[in-house]
């Protein structure tokens, strides 16, 4: 196990001099025991040992009714989060009307389909700007969805004549017992195309993290292996986790060219289903978010033999670091020197555009309650800005996203995660070949390269932050009355209620109307972003005249 | 307008008790309606003599929303109006959901208007109360008396306690009320005192113990009830007894369902220990 490194964690925060435990006590002061007592696991007051180890944080639990959350549902984490940024997939949403108008494009993922990913020629397919749905009525409710379903499908390949389809189930097709998955058989073998449904219904699990896990199920089960074809390039590897929201992925795309490295897939951001079914002839798997893909990184290296490791695109010294990694794998003088090259052409931007900025944003204080991984990865922009991250916190994260995979073993799996499928994945006799041998593995691990490792969000937050998991509204009202943070990181449902307080927030699910954050030349957007925010003087104009001097008076006409 | 549901275990003769109450109430020159709550769509198949009946569910799919109320019922013996839900085929879709328009729908086209000049209109509902759907008569004060057909079997007075629950939950919101349990005699030991014993611990009454007869059958092989197929039959009388007892029914409780225990310890002691 690879101890925690980072700068960050040497430095204990001082919390403007407010002891976190009364902080803590302070949020629950409000809620009835039994609520209390159940937050009080989710709300910790960090603290790294020396190993690296940090206190135990209740996650992915159910959220208290009551409690006006962060989270997404199912459906969204499924077809909103993993696959829709897939390009030439047409995704049909089966069911009424709402789950597939308000999950259309409100990701803000980009996609290029004029260049099909690992060379291959692009066939121009791009549904994503489509909005495909059943459209459910109370006629499919009582007598079953499952004709018009057939009906959707077959009018989607008249007119578009895909690749794939896929099925997504909203809550009502789960409660009424449609076999979407039968359906998709039948119109897979009829149509000759790819078909797949996905049993994604709303209600389960307790946030979205159940919709990734399922997409992952899926598309390994029905996509990945298909094309065993070794495509050309050296330095073959998948990026996962990667969504390409405001164009990340084209910033770490250009970074990979430039270096020599070969992106097969990418999981999902930018990303064909081409590209998915030969996936694991990649060479290397690199996570990105950790919670919402690791489970495909764990399967194709049980079945195919391909190894993964994380990395971190966001920071430019996060950035730096992960090309590394992918130089310190394939361990080949060639591409070192491309990696180190291309570093050293573009960090001198970076740092300029830093430098100049860092004075006016040095000692600010941000919160980030978001996702399950980026709540973790800008802390490294923050950490280039001189900014301090007070507490974070993810929405949908498990523990081992906090506290790092170590804590696999100790992890309770409740009814709620029994719920998702798990899939027995063996070694595929044919096809699996582990890319490095058990020696080579040992050496690099030696070497500090840690495979199949994530240390989490925690061992790199300094002592004495707050990390509280699926944040109420409630809390987030009482931190920022308490600490008046320069900025708050969270999505669009929280935006408002938080600009309300005078404090601006930047949005890190969709990153509100910018981007690319990613890489080095995402970086400096977010400088210059963060910059723009945090000593906007707009926040001073909050409070109406009359709120300031309430002695103005005036008198009646009539008078 | 009286609203009556019966309900009971499946197989228990809740249609054939109901279309044959029915016609007994209709002989007496009321006015009845008959809403048959079963995706199978036979709870009219006796009055109208045979499966004549385009369901609710069938015209609102295939005419939208041009639906007129003459679609959907029809008159069959003794000016009966006959409606079936319908709803889908068994495994898919919901068929709860389908209870729930149609009686909407119904409502919607005037079916219960005071213009009918009803006296009683019956919902027959299959089964147990599995899901909300199959609430429907019961909720929202749609029906305001139930019966409950039970026999001496295990099961169905498992079936029927567990339909007081139901109507208890829906007692307070609601205002129904449970009417009695007509006995549908399967010939077991003791049938007609034990029932009574359930009826007095459920703090309802046993309105009628209807016998087994053949001629029941016989009647339903013709598609027809007992008094149109065989008029001075003696089942027929019975049928007539319990539509008049229905009709001069004054006892309508909330009832009070009994732990399992306690039915279990009934069975014992009406059923092997006697």
């Amino acid at each position: 196990m690879a101890k925690a490194t980072s700068k960050l964690a040497t430095e204990s925060i001082k919390l403007e001099n407010h002891d976190p435990e009364k902080i803590k006590a302070r949020l629950l002061a409000k809620y009835p025991p039994k609520v209390a007592r159940k937050r009080a696991k989710q709300i910790v007051v960090n603290k790294v040992d020396r190993d690296g180890k940090v206190p135990v944080i209740s996650s992915n639990v159910r959220t208290v009714p009551g409690l006006i959350g962060q989270r997404g549902c199912c459906y969204a984490g499924c077809k909103g989060v993993v696959l829709g940024p897939t390009r030439d997939i047409i995704n049909i949403t089966h069911g009424p009307i709402g789950c597939g108008y308000y999950s259309w494009l409100t990701r803000r993922n980009q996609t290029d389909p004029d260049k099909a990913a690992n060379g291959q020629a692009s066939d121009g397919h791009n549904f994503m700007t489509y909005c495909f749905s059943t459209d459910m009525q109370d006629e499919e409710i009582i007598f079953g969805g499952e004709k018009k379903l057939k009906q959707a499908i077959q009018e989607a390949y008249d007119n578009f004549k895909p690749k794939a389809i896929a099925v997504f189930s909203t809550c009502p097709v789960g409660l009424i017992g449609d076999d979407v998955h039968a359906v998709c058989r039948e119109m897979k073998a009829k149509l000759g195309i790819n078909v797949f449904g996905f049993s994604c219904e709303g209600y389960k699990g307790v946030s979205q993290s159940a919709g990734h896990h399922i997409a992952n199920n899926g598309i390994f089960t029905h996509v990945v292996g298909l094309d065993d074809t070794i495509t050309a390039g050296k330095y073959r590897i998948n990026l996962l986790g990667e969504y390409n929201i405001g164009g990340d992925a084209f910033e770490i795309e250009r970074l990979f060219e430039r270096c020599g490295i070969t992106l097969v897939s990418s999981y999902s951001g930018n990303s064909s289903i081409d590209a998915f079914a030969n996936s694991h002839t990649a060479d290397l798997n690199l996570i990105m978010c950790h919670r919402s893909i690791n489970y495909v990184a764990e399967m194709m290296e049980t079945k195919y033999g391909v190894p993964w490791i994380k990395v971190n695109f966001i920071g430019a010294a996060a950035t730096a670091k992960s090309l590394r990694k992918i130089a310190q794998y394939f361990d080949e003088e060639e591409l070192t020197a491309q990696v180190e090259a291309v570093i050293a052409d573009e960090l001198p931007a970076v740092t300029a555009a830093c430098e100049e900025i860092r004075p006016r944003t040095v000692g600010k204080r941000a919160m980030l309650f978001v996702g399950g991984s980026r709540a973790h990865h800008y802390q490294e922009l923050f950490g280039e800005l001189g900014i301090k991250t007070l507490s974070a916190g993810y929405e949908f994260g498990h523990r081992d996203d906090y506290e790092g995979r170590r804590v696999l073993p100790d992890i309770k799996v409740d009814a709620d995660s029994r719920n998702i499928e798990e899939l027995e994945i063996q070694p595929d006799p044919e096809r699996f070949h582990p890319r490095i041998d058990e020696a080579k593995r040992k050496t690099l691990e030696a070497e500090g390269l840690g495979f199949s490792d994530y240390e989490g969000m925690m061992p790199e937050m300094p002592d004495g932050s707050m990390v509280i998991d699926d944040l109420s509204q409630y809390e987030t009202d009482e931190l920022i009355r308490i600490f008046k943070p320069d900025l708050f990181c969270a999505g669009i449902k929280e935006k408002y209620a938080v600009q309300k307080h005078g404090i601006p927030l930047k949005q890190l699910h969709s990153y509100d109307y910018g981007g690319p954050y990613a890489g080095f030349k995402g970086a400096i957007n977010f400088y210059k972003e963060i910059d723009r925010m945090v000593n906007s003087r707009v926040w001073e104009y909050m409070q109406a005249p009359w709120e300031a001097s309430p002695e103005l008076s005036a008198t009646y006409a009539w008078e | 307008m009286r609203k009556v549901a019966i309900y009971g275990k499946g197989g228990i003769g809740k249609s054939t008790t109901t279309q044959n109450t029915v016609a007994g109430l209709a002989e007496m020159g009321k006015k009845v309606m008959v809403v048959g709550c079963d995706p199978k769509a036979d709870s009219t198949r006796l009055l109208l003599g045979g499966l004549a009946q385009r369901t609710v569910l069938d015209t609102l799919r295939e005419e939208g929303e041009d639906v007129e109320l003459e679609d959907v019922r029809k008159s069959g013996f003794g000016g009966t109006m006959c409606t079936e839900s319908g709803g889908p085929e068994p495994g898919v879709g919901c068929a709860g959901r389908g209870i729930i328009t149609s009686i909407n729908l119904l409502e919607q086209l005037g079916a219960y208007a005071n213009s009918e000049d009803l006296d009683y209109v019956f919902y027959d509902v299959l089964g147990d109360v599995v899901c909300g759907g199959f609430a429907m008569p019961i909720r929202e004060g749609k029906a305001q008396e139930i019966y409950i057909v039970v026999s001496g079997e295990m099961m169905a007075m498992y079936a029927a306690n567990n339909i007081c629950k139901g109507i208890v939950k829906f007692a307070e919101a609601g205002g129904v009320r449970l009417g009695g349990l007509i006995c549908n005699s399967r010939k077991v030991d003791n049938e007609m005192e034990m029932i009574q014993a359930l009826a007095d611990r459920l703090g309802t009454q046993m309105i009628h113990f209807v016998p087994r007869d053949n001629m029941v059958q016989r009647a339903e092989i013709n598609r027809k009830t007992v008094i149109e197929y065989d008029s001075d039959h003696s089942q027929a009388d019975e049928y007539r007894t319990l539509a008049k007892k229905i009709d001069a029914n004054q006892l309508k409780v909330i009832p009070t369902p009994l732990p399992i225990e306690e039915l279990e310890s009934l069975l014992i002691e009406y059923g092997i220990a006697a």
